[in-house]
């Protein structure tokens, strides 16, 4: 595995411009080597072009030392107050919440819901669930507990009455009605405590302080779960109080009572947690716990958190969020003035292991000449696929495979490195869905090596323009969520990914824009414009996603709370919210299978006068048999031409592929009811279409329709049916004579 | 519910002329019973060199690493997934392959 890691701000970069990167090592200090290289293609292999990979000359190559950094995974809020939370004697703390493991398996630990513990010092004070689960109250050295656990998943309103000078703790725990039937009781005890109110301190909701380490908080007993809610009365409420409080509409006390009433209802969109207290003692989230969650009074009447914001008065929190890993940079240079676009990466090595490579992208100057063609680099899905653990936990993935998984010795880091955090394809460790992803830790998965996917397939693009003396330019989707359409005008022909599986609305009308004012669309992939994804104004190089609804769903979003938290849009697919990929790029995802790639066959459509530019010195019918991408052009994922979508009813569909794998399904957004027959082998439905056709706009689209293609077009010496398509395409892209539409 | 009839080790010979797909429907029901099974569906590859070795390993739960079998390692996919089929005929079929075709 490799022994150093690292990550780039920001991630894409103009020439004269600088950029930082932030390195660690493994397992102690350790020298290691760092170069910075423009990718071409990557590690593919004796069947395809290979690594390439040019040396760009920085003061930063060489040796450096390295020291571990940190990474404090884990969400929760803090209130950085410590005098308002010090020398108090009375006071009760309340919410509703509703834990999601209980107890922490496999090794049993603390989870805090609210309180000033710090660890490093023995001090402070924790309203939490125990070892097992049950609720528990902390305060020096003195523990309380109701001795009954609390059962995953189900809201309960919670509460500690505490009055240290009377040296009692009162602790309710009450289960809350809802529609699944239970069994458990109210649970209400109250205990002797000796113990002497608590110095100040930071107060903590979802975890407690541990320790300060090289100047940085380090936190522990991290909550899994929602908290609701959450209040600190400065008074010791009896218990008849607690037991009314329990099944109020809400824990907000008194004002003259209030010492903190925290409202996660409001502010949503951001990190801000206010204090509707008059201490105004605000707050903010730490590692983007997952906000506009259903709160304990979640009738159902509501699916849109800005209708009703009442009921997402909740905060999820996960022991395993991570937003920014905060390292302090290590290595910082400016780009080459003359640096020419494209893909690059720190390459860092260390003790003989694997490189790690900290991609970013060096776009054209913001000034200057451009070249005639964009690579838009999906760095949004990138990202999306960024850290992906499933693979490498138990679960059905061989099945959808139709092979064993393959990973590789890097991949093994996020296992052992769980702080890392994961990707938009994982689970938090309490089972829901990773919502939330950001470029501002290591990534182990955007590289020219390992799965031949995303950036490393697309490089056997990049790669091929290379081959053709292609002058093209690299952007980003970042960059183009960010600016639009001023970021494409100028560029006789985009070319996207192999996969641009996520994209924004802003993406989106970009790309829409470009085509109507003569803009000329490569769409080199499958899959592509599949996922509504958000980019959240408070958590820059962050990107938000809910599984919403319908799709091929690594996880499935939790009921009602489908609309993104940072910007109020309706998560889901694209094409059920009206714009189906079809209507841009004239296909739509249908099928996917990763065991074995197939070929396309040209339709009668190929011969369609408007097409023929398209088949000029192709001979073949059948076309893509061969390549790296599992040994043909039409595989992994596949889209078809469907006008019930938006594929422009003009369009051509010039070729199909066929006989592609058992393992090959119908995705389940094709099937309204389940049926059989439905396998590559079956199903004629499981095919990938290659469209082209003219827009309004005079320009024009092509799409491949499928992942592998790309893979394919290096296959001897570049000298093949696929590579000679393509490039007649691009050239009559570049072509400025207008497209007319039949 | 389908169960692998341990005499059609033809279908074993299919799978290892052709390890990937397509493949016929009786032995990609056969597949289906061995990739699902509780006992013997979590198996990975880890590669060890690029293009030329890997590994067999176990997916653990919990978040836990794979354990891997370092004395199953391969030098390509398709003697790693005859490996595994086999392993998994046994486990499920409680009978070893016999050699087929000199295998």
């Amino acid at each position: 595995m490799p022994r150093v890691l690292g990550y780039a701000d920001p991630l894409s970069v103009a020439p004269g411009e600088a950029i930082r990167f932030m390195v660690g090592t493994l397992d102690g200090p350790r020298r290691y080597r760092a170069e910075v290289v423009r990718l071409i293609s990557g590690d593919t292999g004796p069947e395809g072009p290979g690594l390439k990979a040019e040396r760009l000359a920085t003061p930063i190559e060489g040796e450096h030392e390295g020291t571990p950094q940190p990474i404090d995974a884990g969400s929760y809020a803090i209130v950085e107050r410590p005098e308002a939370f010090g020398a108090l004697e009375r006071f009760t703390l309340q919410a509703f919440i509703q834990p999601t493991r209980v107890p922490v398996r496999p090794e049993p630990r603390r989870q805090v819901i609210m309180g000033t513990w710090a660890e490093d010092r023995g001090a402070g004070f924790a309203l939490m669930l125990d070892e097992a689960g049950a609720l528990a109250f902390l305060v020096g050295a003195a523990l309380v507990s109701t001795g009954v656990p609390l059962t995953a998943r189900r809201w309960y309103h919670v509460a500690a009455a505490v009055d240290l000078a009377a040296g009692t703790v009162t602790l309710r725990q009450t289960p809350l009605a809802e529609h699944a039937p239970s069994l458990e009781q109210p649970v209400a005890l109250t205990a002797t405590v000796r113990a002497a109110a608590s110095p100040g301190g930071d107060f903590f909701l979802g975890a407690a302080h541990r320790a300060i380490e090289a100047g940085r908080r380090q936190t522990t007993w991290h909550f899994n779960g929602k908290i609701d809610r959450p209040t600190l009365a400065r008074r010791a409420l009896t218990a008849a109080e607690l037991a009314a409080a329990a099944t109020a509409p809400s824990t907000a006390i008194a004002p003259e009572d209030a010492l903190g009433l925290w409202d996660f209802a409001a502010d949503i969109a951001t990190d801000r947690v206010s204090d509707r207290s008059p201490n105004l003692l605000h707050g903010r989230t730490v590692n983007a716990p997952k906000r506009a969650v259903t709160g304990h009074n979640w009738d159902g009447t509501e699916m849109d958190w800005r209708r009703a914001p009442q009921q997402y008065g909740a905060v999820h929190f996960h022991d395993d969020d991570l937003y920014d890993a905060g390292w302090r940079p290590s290595l910082s240079m400016t780009v080459p003035a003359d640096a020419r676009s494209g893909v690059y990466a720190l390459r860092l090595e260390a003790d003989s292991g694997p490189a790690f490579w900290v991609v970013f992208y060096v776009r054209p100057p913001r000034r200057g000449p451009r070249a005639p063609v964009a690579f838009l680099a999906s760095t949004a899905t990138y990202l999306c696929y960024s850290n992906y653990r499933a693979r490498m936990r138990p679960g059905p993935a061989e099945l959808y495979i139709g092979a064993l998984p393959v990973v590789d010795t890097t991949d093994l880091l996020l296992m052992h490195h769980p702080e890392l955090g994961g990707s938009t394809y994982d689970t938090h460790s309490d089972g829901s869905g990773v919502c939330h992803v950001s470029r501002l830790r290591p990534i182990v998965n955007t590289r020219p090596t390992g799965r031949l996917w995303n950036l490393f397939l697309d490089l056997c693009l990049l790669d091929w323009l290379e081959a053709h003396d292609q002058p093209y330019d690299v952007v980003t989707d970042d960059d183009l969520h960010t600016e639009g359409l001023p970021l494409l005008d100028g560029y006789s022909v985009v070319l996207t990914g192999c996969h641009p599986e996520y994209c924004s609305r802003e993406m989106l009308d970009a790309l829409a824009a470009y085509l109507a004012r003569g803009g000329r669309l490569m769409y080199m992939g499958g899959n592509g414009f599949y996922w509504r994804v958000s980019y959240p104004a408070a958590h820059p190089g962050m990107l938000e996603l809910r599984r919403a609804e319908d799709g091929t769903r690594a996880w499935v979003e939790s009921t009602g709370e489908y609309y993104h938290s940072s910007t109020g849009e309706y998560g889901g697919l694209w094409r059920r919210q009206g714009r189906a990929p079809n209507a841009l790029v004239g296909v739509g995802f249908v099928a996917q299978g990763f065991d074995r790639s197939s070929f396309y066959r040209r339709t009668p459509a190929s011969r369609d006068p408007r097409a023929r530019f398209i088949f000029d010195g192709i001979e073949d019918e059948a076309l893509g048999d061969f390549g790296v991408a599992w040994g043909g052009a039409a595989g992994l994922e596949l889209d078809a031409f469907n006008p019930s979508l938006g594929s422009p009813a003009w369009a051509l569909v010039v070729a199909s592929s066929e006989d592609h794998s058992n393992a090959f399904q119908l995705v389940n957004e094709e099937m309204n009811v389940s049926f059989a027959g439905a396998d590559g082998q079956f199903s004629p439905a499981v095919r990938a279409d290659m469209v082209f056709y003219e827009h309004p706009g005079g320009g024009a689209v092509f799409s491949t329709g499928s992942i592998a293609y790309v893979g394919s077009l290096a296959h001897r010496g570049y000298d093949n049916a696929i590579s000679r398509l393509t490039l007649n395409v691009l050239r009559r892209f570049l072509d400025a004579t207008p497209f007319a539409t039949p | 519910m389908f169960a692998i009839d341990p005499q059609r080790t033809d279908l074993a010979l299919e799978f290892r002329r052709r390890p990937f797909g397509p493949h016929s429907p009786e032995l990609q029901a056969v597949l289906n019973v061995l990739r699902s099974s509780a006992h013997c569906q979590n198996l990975l590859l880890v590669c060890t060199r690029p293009h030329a070795e890997w590994t067999l390993a176990e997916k653990q739960p919990g978040g836990r690493p794979p354990r891997l079998f370092p004395d199953l390692t391969f030098t390509s996919l398709e003697a790693a997934e005859w490996h595994a089929f086999r392993m998994r005929w046994e486990a499920v079929t409680g009978r070893a392959l016999p050699p087929l075709d000199g295998a």
